[in-house]
C-alpha cells in the first residue's frame, strides 16, 4: 500500500479546461472521497490517476514513484492501481471466478482458494464463484468488481461512483461491505461520488471539487462544521444562511445573538447554521430566543423538518427528532444550539436566508 | 490504419455504382437518350413498376394480417404458425418459382409472377411487423377498447399508425429485393429491367444497352433507399414503450377461428407446402431417371468452399467499418458505413456486369477468377456482416479495455482475453449470414463464376433452364436444407417475446 500525491494536475479537452491545478494527498491506508457535482472533473481526475488518460501538466506520484508528469508516463497496466468502474464493468464472457482471477499471474488463476478468499473479503458466498455476471444483483456485481480490483494486491484502489446505480436499500449494505473489505485489505482508496452522505459516512477525508478545482480537503467533521465557503456548506448538507452583523465575537441575526467561528472584522457578515442546531420550545416556557410561526412540517419518521417564518419575513428550516412536533400555525420560540460559522458578507451565495440586512433582536 | 482499411472497403462497395456513373457520363447525353428513351425501356419500367407495386401491396396485406393473427388473436397454435410463416424464407425465390412453373406451366403471366414472388417475400413484411406488434404497449389498446372502440377500430386507429414504420420498412425491403430478383422472374418468363439486363448481356456481351438499363435500375434502387433512410431517421416514433411490456390479452376470435385457421393454412400451404411437395415430386421422379449424385457432391463441396471463403473475406472486411462506426462515431465513419449499404443495394446483376467489364478492361488476368467472384459477394453481402460486427463492438465498450489494463494485462493480452471473446459471437453470426446468402446466390455467380465452376444455384439453374426439372431438384433440396438453420434462427429470435 502506498500514499498518493497529486501535484498541480491540469487537463483540458480541446479548449475546455476540465481540471485546473489540482493538489491532493491521500495518506497510506486511508479512504479519500472525491466529492462534487457532475461535470466537476472528478472522473477525469480518477482517469488521470489510473493512467487511462495523460495530464497536460502536473504530476501523479504513487508511493514515491512518479507515474505521470515530468515527462514520464507509466502505462496503466504497470501502475498497480485497482479500478472499480460505475456499474461494476464485469467481463460478461467470464464467470465470477474468471473475473476475480483476471489480474492474477497465470499459475494462480486456477487456484480456487484465492478466489474464495477474495469473495469472503467482500462478503459473498463461495458458491457465487461459478455464476455469470448477469446472474448477480447490482450490489453483488459491485462487490465482485472490488474483489477483482483487490486480487492483484494493488497499491491503490480507485472507485468511480460505485454505488450510484444501486437502489437505496441495496446501497447501504453494499457500502458497508465495501468499506469493510477496503479496511480489511488495508488498501489505500479513492472514491468518486456526488452523494455527500456517502462521502461523509465512508471517507477518512473528503476532497470537494468544483469547476475543476479542489476547493477543500478536510476530514468529514471539519468539512461539515467548517466549510470553506457557503457553496461548500450547502453542498455537504442542509444549510440555514442568515445575514448578520458581527460585533465583539457575537453575530446578531434574525435568530438573535449567536456565537460564531471564523476570522472576521466587525461589520456585516453571513452566518451558517445547520437545521439540527435550531431548537424549538413552546412560547410559555421560552427564555430568550426568537418567536417564529410554523409554516409546515415534513414528517420523515426518524425525524422531521419544520419550516418556520421569522419575524423579519425570512424562512428557515429546523430538523427535529422529537415526537412532540408543533402544528402548522403555532407560534414557537427558536433558540440556537452551538456556534454558527460566519463568512464575509460578499461571499458567494445564491439565495438562502433572510432578505432584510439586520433583524431586530427581541 | 483502421480508417484506411475502412476507406478501401467503402471504395470497393461503391465500385459498381461508380462504374455505372462513369459509363453514363462517358456515353454523353445523346447516347443516353438513344438507349434509354425508347419504347422497350418504357415497357420494362411498366412491367417492373406494376409488379413491385402489386407485390408490395400483397405482401403488406399478408404480412400484417398474419402478424395480427399470431400476435394479437386467440388463433390456436400460434407458435407453430409463427415458425411456418417464417419458413418460406428457407426456399430461395427462384426455387419457389421453379416449383410452381414446373407444376403449372401456365403461370408465366403477371398474375403468376405476382403470386410466386408475393409468397416468397411476404415474410420480409411479416417479421418486422411481428416485432413491432410485440413492441406495442397493450395498455394503449386496452385504453382504446375502454373508450369504446371495436377490434377493427383499435387496429385501424391505434395499432396500424404505430406499425407504420415497420410496415414501410418491410415493404421497401420487398421492393428492393424484387428490383434485384432475376432467377424467379426469368423462370416465369416475366420480363423486368433485371431480366432484360441479363438477356442483353447474353446477346451482346456488355453492350452499352445493358449498362444503361442497369443505370435506370440503379436509379430506382437509390430512390427507394433514400426513402428508407428518411424513414429510418424518424424511427424513434415507434419506440414509445420502453422496457418489458406486459403481455396483453389476445382478441378472442370465437366464430371467426375457423376462417382464420383456414386462411393461415392456405397461406402456409401455398408458400411452403406447394414448393416442398413439388421438390419432393421432382426428386422422386428424378431419382428414377438417374440423378447425378457424384456431380451433386462435387457441386455442394465447391459451393461450401466458395461460401466459406466469401464469409471469411466479407467478415474480415466488415471489421474495420463496424469497429469505426462504434469506437469513432462521427461523420466519416457514418459515411463509410452508409457507403457499404448503398453499394450493396445495387442489384446483383449490376454488380456482376460492372465487375465483368472492369476486370476485362483493367485486369484481364482477373476476369472470371475466384477473387472477382468473392469481391462481388462482399459488395452484395457486406451489410449483413457489418450489422452484426457493429452490434458486437457495441457489446464491448472501451471500459473493459481500461479495466483489463488496470489489472495488468498488456495490449495483445487484452485483445486475446477481452476484445476477441466479446466480438467472437458477432463475427460468427455475421459470417454465418454471409455464408448462407452465398449458398443461394444465383445472378452474380452466373456471370462471374470461373469456367467449369458450378455452385448449387448455377447447377440448379442450368438444369431447370433446360427443363430438366428432375435433375434440378436435388440441388434445390440441398439449398433449402442449408438455408433452414438461418431461418430457424430468425423465427426463434422473434418468438422469444411471443405471449404464451
Amino acid at each position: 500500500m502506498s500514499s498518493l500525491t497529486v501535484t498541480a494536475l491540469t487537463k483540458a479537452y480541446g479548449t475546455a479546461p476540465v481540471l485546473t491545478g489540482v493538489d491532493l494527498h491521500v495518506p497510506e491506508r486511508s479512504l479519500t472521497a472525491l466529492l462534487g457535482p457532475s461535470g466537476c472533473g472528478k472522473t477525469t481526475l480518477l482517469r488521470l490517476i489510473a493512467g487511462f488518460d495523460d495530464p497536460d501538466s502536473g504530476t501523479v506520484t504513487l508511493g514515491g514513484r512518479v507515474v505521470a508528469g515530468e515527462g514520464r508516463g507509466v502505462a496503466a497496466r504497470r501502475r498497480g492501481i485497482g479500478f472499480v468502474p460505475q456499474e461494476g464493468g464485469l467481463f460478461p464472457h467470464l464467470t465470477v471466478a474468471g473475473n476475480i482471477s483476471f489480474g492474477l499471474p497465470r499459475q494462480q488463476r486456477r487456484d480456487g482458494g484465492r478466489v474464495r478468499e477474495l469473495l469472503q473479503l467482500v462478503g459473498l458466498d463461495a458458491e457465487h464463484a461459478h455464476r455469470s455476471p448477469h446472474q448477480l444483483s447490482g450490489g453483488q456485481q459491485q462487490r465482485v468488481a472490488l474483489a477483482r480490483a483487490l486480487a492483484p494486491a494493488p497499491s491503490l484502489v480507485l472507485l468511480d461512483e460505485p454505488f450510484s446505480s444501486l437502489d437505496a436499500g441495496l446501497r447501504e449494505g453494499t457500502r458497508r461491505a465495501v468499506s469493510a473489505a477496503l479496511t480489511a485489505s488495508g488498501a489505500t482508496a479513492v472514491l468518486v461520488t456526488h452523494d455527500q452522505a456517502e462521502a461523509l459516512s465512508m471517507a477518512d477525508q473528503v476532497a470537494v471539487l468544483r469547476h475543476g478545482r479542489l476547493v477543500q480537503l478536510a476530514d468529514p467533521r471539519t468539512l461539515y462544521r467548517s466549510p470553506r465557503d457557503l457553496d461548500v456548506a450547502a453542498f455537504v448538507g442542509e444549510a440555514v444562511v442568515l445575514d448578520a452583523e458581527v460585533l465583539h465575537g457575537t453575530a446578531h441575526c434574525a435568530l438573535g445573538a449567536v456565537p460564531y467561528d471564523g476570522d472576521l472584522a466587525d461589520g456585516r457578515a453571513r452566518v451558517l447554521l445547520r437545521p439540527e442546531q435550531l431548537r424549538l420550545s413552546s412560547r410559555a416556557s421560552g427564555t430568550g430566543g426568537v418567536v417564529a410561526r410554523v409554516l409546515g412540517v415534513d414528517f420523515y419518521g426518524h425525524d422531521s423538518r419544520v419550516w418556520l417564518s421569522l419575524p423579519d419575513g425570512g424562512t428557515v428550516s429546523a430538523r427535529l427528532d422529537g415526537s412532540d412536533l408543533p402544528s402548522v400555525g403555532d407560534d414557537v420560540v427558536v433558540t440556537v444550539r452551538g456556534t454558527a460559522r460566519a463568512f464575509p458578507a460578499g461571499d458567494a451565495d445564491s439565495g438562502a436566508g433572510a432578505a432584510t440586512p439586520l433583524s431586530t433582536v427581541v | 490504419m483502421t480508417l484506411a482499411l475502412a476507406v478501401g472497403v467503402a471504395a470497393l462497395a461503391l465500385l459498381p455504382l461508380g462504374y455505372i456513373a462513369w459509363y453514363t457520363v462517358d456515353l454523353g447525353w445523346a447516347g443516353v437518350r438513344e438507349l434509354v428513351l425508347r419504347p422497350r425501356v418504357g415497357e420494362l419500367l411498366w412491367n417492373t413498376a406494376r409488379l413491385v407495386l402489386g407485390t408490395v401491396v400483397c405482401c403488406a396485406v399478408l404480412g400484417v394480417g398474419a402478424a395480427w393473427l399470431v400476435e394479437r388473436s386467440s388463433v390456436p397454435a400460434r407458435r407453430v404458425w409463427h415458425v411456418l410463416l417464417v419458413a418460406p424464407l428457407a426456399v430461395p425465390a427462384f426455387v419457389n418459382s421453379y416449383a410452381w412453373i414446373s407444376l403449372l406451366p401456365g403461370l408465366d403471366t403477371y398474375g403468376g409472377a405476382l403470386l410466386v414472388v408475393s409468397l416468397s417475400y411476404f415474410p420480409f413484411v411479416y417479421l418486422p411487423v411481428v416485432a413491432a406488434f410485440r413492441g406495442l404497449d397493450p395498455a394503449l389498446e386496452e385504453t382504446a377498447r375502454g373508450l369504446g372502440l371495436s377490434t377493427w377500430a383499435v387496429f385501424r386507429r391505434v395499432q396500424l399508425p404505430q406499425l407504420r414504420v415497420a410496415l414501410l420498412g418491410g415493404s421497401l425491403l420487398v421492393a428492393l429485393h424484387l428490383l434485384a430478383e432475376f432467377g424467379a422472374l426469368q423462370m416465369l418468363r416475366y420480363p423486368t429491367l433485371t431480366t432484360a439486363i441479363y438477356d442483353q448481356y447474353r446477346a451482346t456481351f456488355n453492350g452499352p444497352g445493358a449498362t444503361m438499363l442497369a443505370g435506370v435500375l440503379v436509379l430506382l434502387c437509390l430512390g427507394l433507399l433514400l426513402a428508407e433512410l428518411r424513414l429510418r431517421g424518424r424511427r424513434g416514433y415507434a419506440r414509445t414503450a420502453r422496457g418489458a411490456v406486459r403481455p396483453g390479452r389476445p382478441v378472442i376470435l370465437r366464430r371467426l377461428t375457423a376462417p382464420a385457421l383456414a386462411g393461415l393454412a392456405v397461406l402456409v400451404g401455398l408458400a411452403l407446402v406447394v414448393p416442398l411437395a413439388s421438390l419432393g415430386y421432382w426428386l422422386t421422379s428424378g431419382r428414377a431417371s438417374g440423378a447425378d449424385w457424384a456431380g451433386l457432391a462435387t457441386t455442394t463441396g465447391s459451393t461450401l468452399l466458395l461460401a466459406g471463403a466469401a464469409a471469411a473475406v466479407t467478415t474480415a472486411m466488415a471489421l474495420p467499418t463496424g469497429w469505426l462506426a462504434v469506437r469513432a462515431r462521427g461523420r466519416i465513419s457514418t459515411l463509410l458505413e452508409r457507403s457499404t449499404y448503398v453499394g450493396s443495394s445495387v442489384p446483383g446483376i449490376v454488380v456482376a456486369l460492372a465487375l465483368v467489364t472492369l476486370s476485362i478492361r483493367a485486369t484481364p488476368w482477373l476476369y472470371q477468377t475466384v477473387p472477382v467472384l468473392l469481391a462481388a459477394y462482399a459488395i452484395l453481402f457486406l451489410p449483413r456482416a457489418i450489422v452484426t460486427v457493429r452490434s458486437a463492438v457495441e457489446q464491448s465498450p472501451p471500459l473493459y479495455d481500461d479495466v483489463a489494463a488496470s489489472l495488468g494485462a498488456s495490449a495483445p493480452d487484452r485483445f486475446r482475453r477481452v476484445t476477441l471473446p466479446l466480438l467472437a459471437p458477432g463475427i460468427g453470426a455475421g459470417a454465418a449470414l454471409v455464408f448462407l446468402a452465398v449458398v443461394t446466390e444465383l445472378t452474380a455467380t452466373l456471370l462471374l463464376a470461373p469456367t467449369g465452376t458450378t455452385t448449387l444455384a448455377t447447377a440448379f439453374w442450368s438444369a431447370s433452364s433446360a427443363l430438366e426439372y428432375g435433375a434440378a431438384a436435388p440441388y434445390a433440396v440441398v439449398m433449402v436444407l442449408l438455408s433452414a438453420p438461418a431461418t430457424a434462427l430468425l423465427s426463434r429470435d422473434a418468438r422469444r417475446g411471443l405471449t404464451p
